[in-house]
């Protein structure tokens, strides 16, 4: 399977991952030859199979009682912001 | 490096016994290792962050503790931890750019556990870029060299973990398997490496590559110190859903049992048309091994394991594109200068903050989950990984065990499988399988080729730590592969 330039463009845009110029080329040929490879699975026979998303069967996932467990640490987790002020995210504006 | 020093004694084993006899203290052994570290550092980079001033006063409180008669087996052992591990207070990279300043606000449940345990934490071991790769070369802070030969990869993705055991700069170290991670960097660097069951230790605090393939385990120079350290990092942990709550078993009191009556399971597939002839060659000796131990060998088929590579290769991408897109330049990580908007403080900062791998990786998965391709790629490999699965619950019925190589060939050069992701992909060929049903498997070194490490993989059912461990233990007492050092660093 082949991927064009533009479905890389349109991948890239959706994943919200700027390309440079010299990378799109690269991802062309990859993307093109990852999807060949994969395409090995449409032989497989898989008819009345159900699709595995745990891979422990029979394990519902966990629920917890909707109750406050951690305590207020937003100084310590906003040290790592790259911009914040007055305990706020600093973003670009958003409506003009 | 001609003054450099030696650990007082190879094995976590040997250096928890010596410390209990008072022949050194944790801070003597601290700064051994310290000094190794440093040693090993420009040769190596096996380390993308060391904290030796953390490290000797953890040495000096685990010394206070023996001194008042509050020592566990594993107080004031040093060890290292995998930089995809949270550690409060240290820097935690996951070996990106993206969080090259990131300074964790709190420790994973594995960190915390082995802390508790009184462990001495060395410092951050680097990886592949969010442990996405074979060969550690994906890492911001440059590649891994392998101990055996500097100009070969250490594997990946925790081929900082095993190229710092494997040079004895550490006594052992945390490490993660998505599909291979600990147990092939083991296997090229000829020490053992054991990926527990899924769910067995929390994944809380480990930065998630595929939520639902991804375990922390070891790599250590021995079973039996894989053994000593997987108890205190195991267990249920309410802070990770798929954690499971199951009591954790005194791994250790099964070590030595015997092996007579055991089953093994030599798996078909393993021995595949890619498998060196003279790796291939150590394994068959490694069977031998147990077969004079007392086990049965049989063979076994799992007719569907030659799909897990690309099964794998859909369902992992997928899952990381959807943890990777926490990563926004907003809240914590790389942002990039003078965003125009919002849309470009995104674009920008994920594109500069990761490195080629890691958004081929995002890209593949952003496909393969978007509208017209689940169906056909996502849902195809969900059920493939039903068949896969199949295929081993099938090998146990009649197998305690199954056993393989690691890994088609021996250590590879820096650089020769960098242009073509498909080939480098196919390192993990024959550990990915255990990765999609769930399953623990270890790598244990068997001999050499060539002069390189050689592994020797077993594969057991789900929650079979105990017994796997137990053969390892056994093949390692009659063999000493799993000794032997690079001459340089012994």
């Amino acid at each position: 399977m082949s991927l064009t330039r533009t479905d890389i463009e349109n991948i890239a845009r959706l994943a919200r991952l700027e390309l440079t110029e010299a990378e799109i080329p690269v991802y062309v040929d990859s993307l093109s030859r990852i999807f060949a490879f994969v395409g090995e699975l449409e032989r497989a026979p898989t008819e009345g199979i159900s699709p595995m998303a745990h891979p422990l069967p029979g394990l519902a996932q966990r629920l917890r009682a909707d109750e406050v467990t951690e305590t207020d640490r937003r100084d310590l987790y906003q040290r790592n912001a790259p911009a914040a002020e007055a305990g706020l995210y600093l973003v670009p504006k958003v409506i003009e | 490096m001609s003054a450099l020093p030696s650990l007082p004694a190879p094995t976590v084993a040997g250096l928890a016994r010596g410390l209990l006899n008072g022949e050194y203290s944790s801070v003597e052994l601290t700064r051994a290792c310290l000094d190794r570290i440093a040693a090993g550092q420009p040769a190596l980079n096996a380390f993308v962050t060391v904290t030796a001033e953390g490290a000797l006063a953890a040495a000096q409180a685990a010394d206070d503790a023996r001194a008042a008669g509050r020592a566990g087996p594993l107080t004031g052992v040093p060890i290292a931890h995998k930089d995809i591990f949270c550690t409060e207070g240290v820097r935690t990279t996951c070996g990106s750019k993206m969080l090259a300043d990131f300074v964790s606000p709190y420790d994973a449940t594995v960190v915390s556990g082995l802390k508790a345990a009184g462990t001495v934490m060395l410092g951050k071991l680097n990886m592949d870029e969010f442990a996405m790769g074979s060969s550690n070369e994906t890492s911001y802070f440059g590649p891994v060299r392998n101990p055996w030969d500097p100009a070969l990869v250490p594997g990946g993705s925790s081929g900082g973990s095993a190229a710092a055991v494997a040079a004895r700069l550490v006594p052992a170290a945390t490490a993660t398997d998505t599909g291979g991670s600990i147990r092939q960097p083991a296997a090229l660097c000829g020490v053992t490496g054991i990926k527990p069951t899924y769910g067995r230790a929390s994944r809380y605090g480990m930065i998630a590559f595929a939520s639902s393939l991804d375990q922390a385990g070891l790599i250590t120079v021995s079973a039996e110190d894989a053994a000593l350290l997987l108890g205190p990092m195991s267990g249920f942990d309410p802070r990770d859903s798929t954690s499971v709550d199951s009591p954790v078993p005194d791994y250790m009191a099964t070590l030595g049992d015997s092996l007579e009556g055991l089953t093994l399971g030599v798996v078909r597939e393993f021995f595949d048309k890619g498998l060196d002839g003279d790796c291939e060659q150590r394994i068959r000796e490694a069977i031998a091994v147990y077969e004079r131990l007392g086990a049965k060998v049989r063979e076994v088929s799992c007719p569907n394991l030659p799909l897990s590579v690309p099964t794998y290769y859909v369902v992992a991408p997928a899952e990381c594109s959807s943890n990777l897109a926490r990563f926004d330049g907003v809240r914590f990580g790389h942002r990039c200068d003078a965003p125009r908007n919002l849309a470009d403080l995104y674009s920008r900062s994920r594109g500069e903050g990761f490195g080629a791998e890691v958004k081929r990786r995002i890209m593949t998965g952003t496909y393969v989950l978007s509208a017209g391709y689940f169906d056909a790629y996502y849902l195809k490999a969900q059920r493939v990984r039903q068949l896969i699965s199949a295929d081993f619950a099938r090998a146990f019925a009649d197998c305690d065990l199954l056993l393989g190589p690691t890994s088609p060939t021996t250590a590879f050069a820096i650089g020769a499988k960098c242009d073509d992701p498909i080939t480098m992909y196919l390192n993990d060929i024959y550990t990915i399988g255990a990765n999609l049903a769930g399953l623990p498997a270890m790598s244990l070194p068997c001999g050499f080729a060539g002069g390189l490490p050689v592994g020797l993989q077993l594969i057991g059912p789900h929650f079979s730590e105990g017994r796997m461990l137990n053969a390892a233990h056994r093949y390692q007492q009659e063999t000493d592969w799993h000794l032997r050092a690079p001459s340089v660093w012994a």
